[in-house]
């Protein structure tokens, strides 16, 4: 017992624990695990076949943190900064990893990505749907109700924030459409 | 081709893009086969990890066929069938050369802190990711690993991420022979962590959780005791109480950003972005581990700062141990599990999804619908 030096007893012995469950104890030395020790210096067993990789060409200023000496040789290269977001990126990645607003700045980029992109997408052949998008019909064929009556999931308290954070930026985006229309409007009844 | 494309906090759509090019020497083009949700890409899904950009394709846990090579590949060839770790990363730099696949410093140019992970946002480098038909893979001669033949599809892919990572954390948690695990998190890594405990030798493995579909499975799957918080007034307390006062002598937090448990740091996490994420599971698995004993970090938390309870965690005098998983590392023992039947990653598998009708299976997925713990994407092409 805990207040004494002996460990509490486990109800079942090795013995019965390997007899019970399939491959119990296989990996049972610790130091015969693949991750130990933590660190393996063995460059040879990766595959690489340089000793630093060639250069993937930069076809756009690529945005990188202050902490890395250089452009890392190989990056990826998905949905270059653009717009709004694209300018608020950019001046986040003037801080280090280590500043808050480097990370704040990045998540207001993303809010503004969002809602640059909603918008835009209501002057192509392909706007955004929010019913199919947020594959919210699944409620419907996948057992929506059933799958949170009477199940206790502690999840179900916070759940009625979702709408909130799918429907925001429409309104956010209604409303800022609605100023800018009606301050063109007297603008011309004026002109 | 076709491709899940990010258009927002809780909203993706499949559409038309470009097939990826190379655009190093050392690149492979992958025709995707099979893919899968992670719940860390319900992270992203959920808008949390910071500069994840509308247009981006999530997907790191895939498998394929080698559509094309760069000048540079040695060791594969197109038509090869492949399976590509979740870690985009170089085998050269300083980390990789010491087995940190996850830690690679020269595949990331937007964070020393993080790896390179496909399609995870370009905190993580940048990259798409293979919920599409088609998907570049940097370092071909590093990364991928041929399907052997015996293999399962749906057990190749789960090797890419969540069993490795299961397994993984199992081992970080360090776990001598007979001793007590908590796994907190019956999700896919959890489910995975609780089974690897065993074969480390545990003598008692707990898994915590609120779902109780998933914790049935911890039991069938995994073997283990189950607990639902939500039936315990303090499931610190009781992890007391069912451990003699002693607590556990290991625990693993499977779980992560978006733990629940806590109205108020889920809500300032998960919703308002004002912490990295809800470190509930973590804080449980300071408070129920034994003094002396370790938690092992497997829950993905974003870059930002998290409420954590450090100050218990040194009182206790804890070993806390994490890291994304080097994923190539695990494979060789693993196989040798699989093929022994010791693991059937196949078996948490619920739902199988057409590329085309991925919008309800994030949904699914993140409202944890219809049962839902693993589900896999198909794309069109396949």
């Amino acid at each position: 017992m805990t207040y004494t030096a002996a460990k509490p007893q486990n109800a079942e012995t090795s013995e019965q624990l390997r007899a019970r469950i399939p491959g119990w104890g296989a990996d049972l030395d610790p130091d015969d695990r693949p991750s130990v020790p933590r660190e393996r210096y063995d460059p040879g067993a990766t595959g690489a076949h340089w000793d630093f990789p060639e250069r993937q060409p930069e076809k756009w200023p690529r945005e990188r943190s202050p902490e890395h000496k250089f452009l890392t040789p190989v990056f990826g290269t998905a949905c270059p900064p653009r717009g709004v977001s694209g300018a608020i990126r950019k001046y986040a990645y003037t801080y280090s990893e280590g500043r808050a607003a480097h990370w704040l700045l990045l998540i207001a980029g993303d809010r503004v990505d969002a809602i640059e992109n909603h918008l835009t997408s209501l002057l192509t052949l392909h706007p955004d749907n929010p019913i199919t998008q947020t594959g919210v019909l699944s409620e419907f064929t996948r057992h929506g109700v059933r799958s949170r009556l009477g199940q206790r999931r502690t999840d179900l308290k916070h759940q009625a924030l979702d709408p909130v954070i799918v429907v925001g930026p429409w309104i956010a985006a209604g409303a800022a459409a609605y100023l800018t229309l009606r301050k063109l409007t007297r603008g011309s009844r004026r002109g | 081709m076709r491709a899940m494309v990010y258009r927002g906090p809780y909203k993706v759509r499949v559409q038309e893009k470009d097939v990826p090019a190379i655009e190093h020497p050392n690149d492979a083009i992958v025709r995707v086969s099979l893919a899968a949700i992670c719940g860390s890409d319900l992270h992203l899904y959920h808008g949390m990890m910071p500069d994840t950009r509308v247009g981006m394709t999530f997907g790191h846990e895939f498998i394929g066929v080698v559509d094309q090579v760069g000048s540079s590949v040695q060791n594969l060839k197109p038509g090869d069938r492949v399976m590509v770790p979740f870690n985009v990363y170089c085998g050269s730099c300083y980390f990789c050369a010491r087995g940190l696949y996850a830690n690679c410093h020269n595949v990331n140019p937007n964070a020393t802190a993080v790896g390179g992970i496909y399609g995870y946002s370009h905190t993580s480098g940048g990259y798409d990711g293979g919920q599409a038909e088609y998907v570049r893979v940097p370092f071909a001669d590093v990364g991928p690993g041929l399907i052997p033949d015996w293999m399962d599809d749906e057990d190749a892919v789960l090797l890419t991420d969540a069993l490795s990572t299961g397994y993984f954390g199992a081992q970080l948690a360090d776990i001598r022979e007979g001793d007590v695990v908590v796994v907190f998190g019956a999700g896919p890594v959890g489910l995975y962590a609780a089974k690897s405990a065993w074969l480390m030798g545990a003598g008692r493995v707990i898994v915590i959780d609120h779902l109780q579909y998933r914790l049935d499975k911890a039991r069938s799957f995994a073997h283990a005791e189950t607990y639902n918080f939500v039936e315990y007034d303090d499931i610190v307390v009781h992890l007391k109480k069912i451990t003699e006062y002693l607590g556990a002598d290991a625990a693993i937090d499977a779980v992560g950003a978006e733990a629940d448990g806590n109205f108020l740091q889920h809500v300032t996490s998960a919703k308002l972005k004002l912490q990295g994420g809800s470190p509930v599971a973590l804080n449980w698995a300071i408070d129920s581990v034994r003094k002396g004993g370790t938690v092992s970090v497997m829950g993905a938390y974003g870059p930002m700062f998290s409420a954590v309870k450090f100050g218990d965690a040194m009182n206790k005098g804890l070993t806390l141990r994490m890291n994304q998983c080097p994923v190539k590392r695990q494979w060789p023992r693993l196989f040798e599990h699989i093929r022994n039947g010791y693991l059937k990653p196949s078996d948490i598998v619920t739902h199988r999804i057409p590329l085309e009708h991925i919008a309800e299976g994030y949904h699914i997925f993140s409202a944890k619908l219809d049962n839902c713990i693993k589900p896999l994407i198909v794309p069109t092409a396949s």
